[in-house]
């Protein structure tokens, strides 16, 4: 038999079942589809998570008070217990190291702002002047902090868009004083808002120099230092610089870690992928669902009709040929019912693409490969048993069937 | 042409072997029009089927042109059914889903054949069955005399050497009956073998040769 007239007879064999066909398509299809999407979104997420920390700069090195003995996302990180603190003196002294180019402690905490009758809690970052350039933020209007010298404190600050909206309202927030807790600040910028950048909201902050905030926390404690290294080249020796520095004022304990950007994507993709493939593996039963659903269809139309196979035999038909016909049928309910999924699964991600835009939704390509090499492969598998019971019937016997 | 020596066909039923064909032997020179008769059980459509090689018979030799076909393999025996015997039933056997055209076309398109070939050979075959004008209707759009015409096409259309007709009037009235087996006699023109099986004595009485059967045995071979 000829590759096309097996084609076109299996074809018309299909739609002379309608209803049954477009429910084993559906079926099939929902399989694919949900393999589709859910990877689609699986590595959307991941695209949001990489283009957040790209964001952060690529020569970025970060130094948090506390050791771990593992790569990547630091116990500390979330616990926040520091064995000893890192002070300013230990940032400064980073600067000894040929291979960092700029350097932005970081303290942080909380107090309530107030201006006039309005007052609000709001998150404090005291920091300097690098940190604008490090971030990769912008200014709305005004300026950053100013260029200054670490330890100094200065009543200055700058302010998120929310709290200027919140706090300041209409009013012309630049060269007001805020109050912060206790201390008094003048306004001198605001920031442009970003978002939720790699964990800071940027529009609910008030940020102060490092020393002013150090001084308001009643602490000597750094949250963590981020360190721009003068070339990508440079990371490594940027990293080992660091740890040394901190090793020797720390009486030769190292009790710092240094992450850095490639070591937390790293992460964050290896735990993405595996959602994602964890995902896509329970869709995946769902498609073995569907290719039972075939051969059940396949083995009720054997059964169907057996009288035409009888027939087949009669006319001159091989084993071998009654045999390609019944898998040709389970193969292309498969593929067309994987194709179909697949374009609903494209039509789905385009549609959650509306609804939330930040995410990237398109589906990886070895997604759409696999779902159709499974759906292939389920109607091969599943298509066997019935095409072999259909080419061993004997010819009299399903002559005469009724 | 063919020889069945010593064929016998058994059936198991429960504990109890029924003998269908019991020692039969027969010649079969090609051309011959032959009618086989008998009581339902008498092993009538078990012989035909053993002579289309549908069956298998339990033992003895099926020699074609001094050939021994009981020891052809299953795809040889496809082929061999295919390129010498063209099979008519007494439930006509049409697939539903397809039309006349193309039902006729189906040993065609099961042996490999080019489409262009295919449908000239469908059209000449329709036009000397008169049935151009139906060559697009389903077979339930068709009478039971149309039906039958559409399967002896179907039967002939590789010109095979021995046309197997088992009923094929069983299912038709007198006329159409009458009709179906004027074209089948037709064919007898082209030096092709045609056999029937029938239980209506008017119709096995056109045959030259009548065989009866009783019991699986031919009882009388005339």
């Amino acid at each position: 038999m000829r590759i096309s007239d097996i084609l076109k007879y299996t074809f018309r064999a299909l739609i002379s079942h309608k209803l049954r066909t477009a429910l084993i398509l559906l079926a099939m299809s929902i399989g694919v589809a949900s393999v589709t999407i859910l990877t689609a979104l699986g590595s959307g997420a991941k695209i949001y998570i990489i283009d957040q920390f790209a964001s952060l700069g690529t020569h970025l090195l970060i130094v948090l008070p506390g050791r771990v003995e593992t790569s990547g996302f630091a116990a500390s990180l979330v616990i926040g217990k520091t064995p000893r603190d890192l002070t300013l003196q230990d940032a400064k002294s980073l600067l000894q190291s040929p291979a960092i180019k700029r350097i932005a402690p970081i303290s942080l905490g909380v107090a309530n702002v107030s201006w006039k009758q309005l007052e609000r809690e709001v998150p404090i970052i005291g920091s300097t002047h690098n940190l604008l350039a490090i971030r990769h933020w912008e200014m709305l209007q005004g300026q950053f902090l100013p260029e200054m010298d670490i330890d100094t404190s200065s009543p200055v600050c700058v302010i998120g868009h929310k709290v200027r909206d919140e706090i300041f309202g209409h009013h012309q927030a630049r060269g007001e004083w805020l109050r912060l807790g206790e201390y008094r600040c003048r306004v001198i910028g605001t920031l442009k808002s970003e978002g939720h950048s790699v964990g800071v909201n940027t529009e609910d902050l008030v940020i102060v120099p490092v020393a002013s905030a150090l001084g308001m926390f009643n602490s000597p404690s750094l949250f963590r230092i981020m360190v721009e290294a003068k070339s990508r080249e440079l990371m490594d020796q940027a990293g080992e610089d660091i740890l040394e520095i901190i090793k020797k004022r720390h009486h030769n304990n190292l009790d710092v870690t240094v992450i850095t950007q490639d070591a937390v994507l790293g992460t964050f993709d290896k735990i993405l992928t595996a959602i994602t493939l964890a995902v896509a593996g329970i869709a995946a039963i769902s498609l073995a669902v569907a290719g039972l659903l075939i051969m059940n269809v396949m083995l009720i139309s054997v059964s169907q009709r057996t009288r035409e196979i009888g027939l087949l035999k009669a006319l001159g038909a091989p084993q071998k040929s009654i045999r390609l016909l019944f898998l040709y049928e389970a193969i292309m309910l498969a593929i067309t019912g994987g194709i179909l999924g697949i374009m609903i699964g494209y039509a789905a991600a385009w549609f959650i693409e509306q609804i939330y835009p930040v995410l990237e939704v398109s589906p990886p390509l070895w997604a759409i490969y696999l779902a159709l090499l499974t759906a292939l492969c389920t109607g091969l598998f599943f298509g066997t048993l019935p095409a072999r019971k259909a080419a061993r019937l004997d010819p009299v016997v399903a002559l005469t069937h009724h | 042409m063919i020889h069945l020596d010593n064929i016998s066909r058994h059936f198991q039923v429960g504990d109890q072997v029924v003998k269908a064909l019991d020692n039969i032997q027969l010649t079969i020179n090609a051309g011959e029009y032959i009618s086989i008769m008998g009581p339902s059980g008498s092993g009538k459509s078990t012989l035909l089927n053993i002579i289309g090689l549908l069956d298998e018979p339990t033992s003895g030799d099926y020699i074609f042109e001094n050939r021994n076909i009981t020891q052809f393999s299953e795809s040889e025996l496809a082929d061999f059914r295919r390129d010498n015997i063209g099979f008519v039933f007494q439930f006509f056997h049409l697939v539903p889903r397809l039309s006349t055209a193309e039902n006729i076309e189906l040993p065609m398109v099961l042996a490999g054949i080019a489409p262009e070939v295919r449908a000239k050979k469908v059209y000449e075959i329709l036009e000397s069955l008169d049935l151009q004008d139906r060559a697009h209707h389903r077979p339930n759009q068709l009478s039971g005399g149309q039906r039958q015409r559409v399967a002896i096409a179907r039967a002939t259309v590789l010109k095979p050497r021995i046309i197997l007709a088992d009923e094929p009037t069983g299912n038709l009235d007198r006329h159409s009956g009458s009709d179906v087996i004027e074209v089948l006699e037709s064919f007898l023109q082209q030096k092709i073998t045609l056999i029937t099986v029938t239980h209506d004595p008017d119709i096995g009485s056109r045959a030259k040769r009548k065989i009866k059967m009783v019991d699986g045995c031919i009882v009388s071979d005339e």
